[in-house]
């Protein structure tokens, strides 16, 4: 309600416009219309997806993508578990590179031009422990940074401010991302609360009821129970716009059957045709941490490594039919990733310690064909210790998914990233031609500069009452507490000198009574 | 995000000198146990905190009868014919994947039997902290006497010394098969176990913690030749698969160096040194101490906290040779624990919620002679819990479940969209519906529960009784007002209206409207608490 008399009431006033629109900070490219005609759209023209399909427990990129180039070097390291190269799946014009023998799908889409290979993705100083190996996937941390948002999590964030509050709205009646399961990940984790929503069926949801409430005290149970409710009411909200995606769609391609996770890319499918404006999906497939007996004794193309090879295949080009099938594929891109790769040297037990850098997958009708980078250098004499060091900065990757997929401008896209990453060609060229749909325009907090060095000048709006403006670092922690009073309604500035601070990501946080807006800040 | 602590809070490892009441006892007990039972309440707050905390830590309980065959082998290829139905499997070798896997279901479902019937005693909080420490999977592990084996070294030891944990988990035959500990040898050394000995399980990645990539190559070498002898159901030491090289560990261990040994004993006495030097760094006892904070507390570790809880804590441990009672003692004693600030804030796990709610409202189970029945509703609340995601015995993966360390959520991590609904579901259906397995149902019979309560028959008194024993944050006593003539008095103003028909269903419990009429009221209002996001915090 508020948000549409809003829109009304901004409407004629164009002199208004540049500052939302540099609050949400999309990329215009080629666009045929004024910017206010698609802001003012209901639901904009660019319907995007992304789909990350998350490889739980360190994949092994070596016998994934193989090389053939050094291959004498690569059976030396891996003398119990090597792939044969006969068996070795060939890539249309790339004879140095090929698939694992289970990968029969991708191979498909590869030489359709539908699959792009970036080889050894990792990061400076690789961590080796899983858990935090996937924080620093998730959070797109340096290795050493702890950082306590995600990604996408910081992306939706400053995509669609204010969440949850407000929400949904005309412009975003959907959750802005799903997490197919019961778990949430930490890449869509924001600066405050999960961006994201669990499911793991779509057709059933169990009807909460609405109780009463009274004011949580603010003490650590008050912050817990806030943070229950918050999830009750999404859950209340957002059940039957999904429940009702879901039964749109009748009829689907064909998936494999006993693959958990083609069951979570078909469900991804039919709710995106179902007409879901959600962005993000994240699936996730298990069981990549061989330490001991990846490959059968004595037949190395087949064993566990193959079996989760050959799902992720069939899955993958199951939905990528699907897409096709349902005419929803020039929407949806997708990308792949483990929290590392493995060790060059294989050990005793037929499997693979815990490494470094490792290939991903990035697929979808829009992505541009091919290969990033070259084959991993396997030295003659290799190590125990010896890893693969990384060619592409995983959050390169990212960066070029947010600038080019879902069309993110370079100013934004430092403080979602909190650096400059390099762009790589990952999807067909004018992939950003159509503007994006702009979450809800009312931008209470104006932050100039940003980066910023010395001082931020930070300009906030309140509808009175208790208004409380706080400075929060990259992990959470409280940095400053610039506002905390009872004020009239208006608009206020104060000054945040931050020149002691470390350069990184920083958020300013607004609460005033209901409602709540952060932005993040980038201190240089 | 806010900083929910008062500016002039100071925490403190003081003994706790306030009152000793019913809030304070209830508190003691949600920490320590799955749920408040009503008499076990009575206990804690006649005898005091000292004796209920010597009972708490009393570690010479008995050990509990093993599980018992509770399935039909005949879909086996090698069916287990030398035991009967009811008796225990722990001691009869099998090879065969499909007895180990019924096996495995059984021995779940029995672990939620422990934990339904336990005693006033912190074994089963503690059981359920090791397996979470040092986290292993069954499904992983395979053979099932392995994993009773482990199971049971943890329960036995969950009051005991950390260091001896340390040491026999390591060559635990479970823990070897897990982190692939049985295929180290020297001339591949696998490093699974040797990096999460350090990382999960006694050093740590707090800020403090220094060890690096050599070290763990080294531990590994410390750790080859390690194997299993299943027939025996015990680890051994292999000295020909041993690395008899010397191992140089990193600054972070006082450049250590572990000669290598030959010999049927190498093994033991170098990773006897190697526990020694772990256990000489300071990290250690802070890195466990913080998580007993997250199991106990709270995961807020302010710098404040560090200083004044941790930090002594610590030493307390090192002072006491890695002894766990001491230090669980002087945490769940002291004034910080029992600090207004620290009560209520932890989001139940699945087991707190699930076992908490069957125990403190007394829901009635089969006895140990129906067996069959006993294990089939075993085995319901163990789905229960899966759903919810704690499916006991299986943990995510080797760190736990992210609810103990996961940041910046923590608890937060049992709640999303999709298990929350769960949650309420499960409970809506146990108030309301119940859960039947071979004729028996699982099911709160609410009305026989309040009769526990005093005073049943003043609704005001009901309602606040329910509100303090249920729910973690107290509701206002306009909402309590609201319950009371919404559910008690079906919306009329008089008190009397329930208590006459309280009255007359205790003295003609045979008039079936006004008994039904009763029933429904309770159990509507018992369903409406469960409900409330109140209800999910402890």
């Amino acid at each position: 309600m508020k948000r549409r008399k809003f829109i009304k009431s901004i409407a004629p006033a164009g002199i208004m416009v540049p500052s939302f629109v540099q609050g949400i900070g999309f990329k215009a490219f080629n666009t045929g219309h004024t910017f206010l005609n698609q802001v003012l759209l209901p639901t904009g023209d660019n319907n995007r997806v992304l789909v990350i399909v998350q490889l739980n427990g360190g994949n092994d990129g070596l016998n994934t993508v193989i090389p053939i180039d050094n291959y004498s070097q690569y059976v030396n390291a891996r003398k119990n578990i090597f792939i044969d190269e006969s068996k070795v799946l060939k890539l249309r014009g790339h004879d140095r590179v090929g698939l694992h023998p289970s990968m029969i799908g991708m191979q498909q889409l590869f030489n359709e031009d539908k699959l792009h290979i970036v080889q050894s993705v990792g990061y400076a100083q690789p961590n080796f422990s899983h858990f935090r190996a996937t924080d620093i996937w998730m959070s797109a941390s340096d290795s050493k940074q702890v950082l306590t948002s995600g990604w996408l999590g910081r992306f939706l964030d400053e995509a669609y401010p204010g969440f949850p509050a407000g929400y949904p709205n005309i412009n975003m009646p959907d959750p802005l991302a799903i997490q197919i399961g019961s778990v949430a990940s930490l890449t869509l984790q924001g600066p405050i609360q999960p961006m994201g929503m669990s499911i793991s069926n779509p057709s059933s949801f169990y009807n909460l009821v609405n109780n009463r409430e009274d004011a949580a005290p603010n003490t650590l149970a008050g912050m817990e129970l806030s943070y229950i409710r918050e999830t009750s009411r999404q859950a209340q909200k957002f059940s039957e716009v999904i429940k009702a995606a879901n039964a749109k769609v009748i009829v689907q391609n064909l998936y494999p059957t006993g693959n958990t996770l083609a069951d979570q890319l078909k469900i991804v499918a039919r709710l995106i045709k179902g007409g879901l404006k959600t962005k993000i999906y994240i699936v996730n497939y298990g069981g990549f941490d061989t330490h001991a007996n990846q490959v059968e004794s004595g037949n190395n193309g087949s064993g566990t490594h193959a079996r989760l090879l050959g799902n992720v295949s069939a899955a993958i080009k199951a939905f990528m039919d699907d897409l096709v099938y349902l005419g929803i594929d020039d929407r949806v891109l997708g990308m792949t990733f483990s929290e590392f790769g493995r060790r060059i040297l294989s050990n005793a037990s037929r499997g693979t310690d815990h490494g470094a850098a490792a290939p991903l997958f990035v697929f979808g009708t829009r992505v541009q064909g091919g290969i990033s980078g070259s084959n991993p250098i396997i030295p003659t004499n290799v190590g125990v210790g010896d890893n693969i060091p990384f060619q592409y900065d995983f959050r390169s990757v990212y960066a070029s998914i947010l600038s080019n997929w879902l069309c993110v401008d370079d100013t934004l896209l430092n403080t979602v990233l909190l650096k400059n990453f390099q762009n790589l060609p990952l999807t067909k060229l004018g992939t950003c031609s159509v503007l994006k749909p702009v979450g809800d325009p009312e931008n209470l907090l104006v932050l100039y500069p940003n980066p910023f060095y010395k001082s931020v000048a930070i300009q906030f709006k309140t509808i009175g009452g208790h208004t409380l403006l706080q400075i929060l670092d990259g992990a959470g922690r409280l940095v400053k507490i610039l506002y905390d009073k009872e004020v009239a309604e208006g608009t206020y500035r104060v000054d945040f000198n931050g020149e002691y601070l470390p350069p990184g990501i920083y958020y300013v946080r607004l609460q005033n009574q209901l409602i709540q807006q952060v932005k993040s800040i980038l201190k240089v | 995000m806010d900083n929910a602590r008062p500016l002039h809070w100071a925490p403190s490892l003081q003994p706790f000198r306030g009152q000793w009441d019913d809030t304070a006892a209830r508190h003691l007990l949600r920490r320590t146990q799955f749920g408040v039972k009503l008499a076990d309440l009575k206990n804690v707050k006649d005898i005091g905190l000292a004796a209920s905390l010597d009972n708490l830590l009393n570690d010479q309980l008995p050990q509990p009868l093993p599980p018992v065959k509770d399935y039909n082998p005949n879909s086996a290829v090698v069916p287990d014919v030398l035991i009967t139905g009811g008796q225990t499997w722990v001691n009869d070798p099998v090879t065969d994947g499909t007895i180990n896997s019924l096996r495995r279901a059984s021995f779940k479902k029995w672990w939620v039997g422990q934990m339904l019937n336990q005693q006033i005693s912190l074994r089963e909080k503690m059981t359920l902290f090791w397996h979470n420490h040092f986290a292993t999977e069954s499904v992983d592990i395979g053979n099932a006497q392995y994993l009773f084996k482990h199971h049971s070294f943890l329960r036995k030891n969950a009051l005991g010394n950390f260091k001896h944990l340390v040491r026999e988990i390591t060559t635990d035959p479970a823990m070897l098969v897990y982190l692939n500990g049985q295929n180290n040898n020297k001339s591949a050394p696998d490093e699974n176990y040797a990096r999460e000995i350090q990382e999960l399980f006694v050093i740590g990645k707090g800020k403090g913690s220094g060890f690096n990539e050599s070290d763990v190559k080294a531990a590994a070498r410390v750790l080859t030749g390690w194997r299993n002898n299943a027939a025996e159901i015990k680890s051994l030491f292999d000295p020909n698969r041993h690395d008899i090289n010397d191992k140089q560990f990193s600054e972070f261990y006082q450049n250590k160096k572990i000669v290598g040994r030959t010999g049927v004993d190498g093994g033991a006495i170098e990773l006897g040194e190697m526990i020694d030097m772990l256990f000489a760094t300071n990290e250690v006892a802070l890195y466990l101490c913080r998580r007993l904070y997250v199991w106990f507390i709270h995961y807020q570790i302010t710098p404040e906290i560090e200083e004044a809880i941790i930090v002594p804590l610590a030493q307390a441990f090192r002072q006491n040779n890695y002894e766990i009672k001491p230090v669980l003692r002087l945490l769940l004693e002291s004034e910080h624990f029992f600090d207004p600030m620290n009560r209520g804030c932890q989001i139940k796990s699945p087991v707190d919620m699930l076992i908490g709610m069957l125990r403190e409202m007394e829901v009635k189970l089969p006895s140990d002679s129906q067996y069959t029945t006993q294990y089939g509703l075993w085995n319901q609340l163990v789905n229960y819990l899966t759903n919810m995601q704690q499916n006991i015995g299986d943990p995510p993966d080797v760190s736990g479940w992210k609810a103990y360390y996961q940041e910046p959520g923590y608890y937060k991590f049992w709640i999303n969209t999709d298990t929350l609904p769960k949650r309420i579901q499960y409970l809506d259906s146990l108030v309301a519906i119940g859960y039947t397995f071979g004729g028996f149902k699982m099911v709160v019979d609410g009305v026989s529960w309040i009769k526990l309560f005093p005073n049943p028959e003043d609704p005001n008194s009901l309602v606040e009784a329910l509100c303090v024993h249920l729910l973690g944050i107290d509701i206002s006593a306009a909402h309590k007002a609201q319950l009371k003539t919404d559910f008690l008095l079906a919306g009329q103003s008089q008190d009397y209206y329930w208590t006459d028909a309280w009255e007359l269903f205790i003295s003609t419990p045979s008039n079936m409207a006004n008994t039904k009429h009763v029933s429904t009221a309770v159990t509507s209002l018992i369903k409406y608490l469960v409900d409330l996001p109140e209800y999910q915090l402890c």
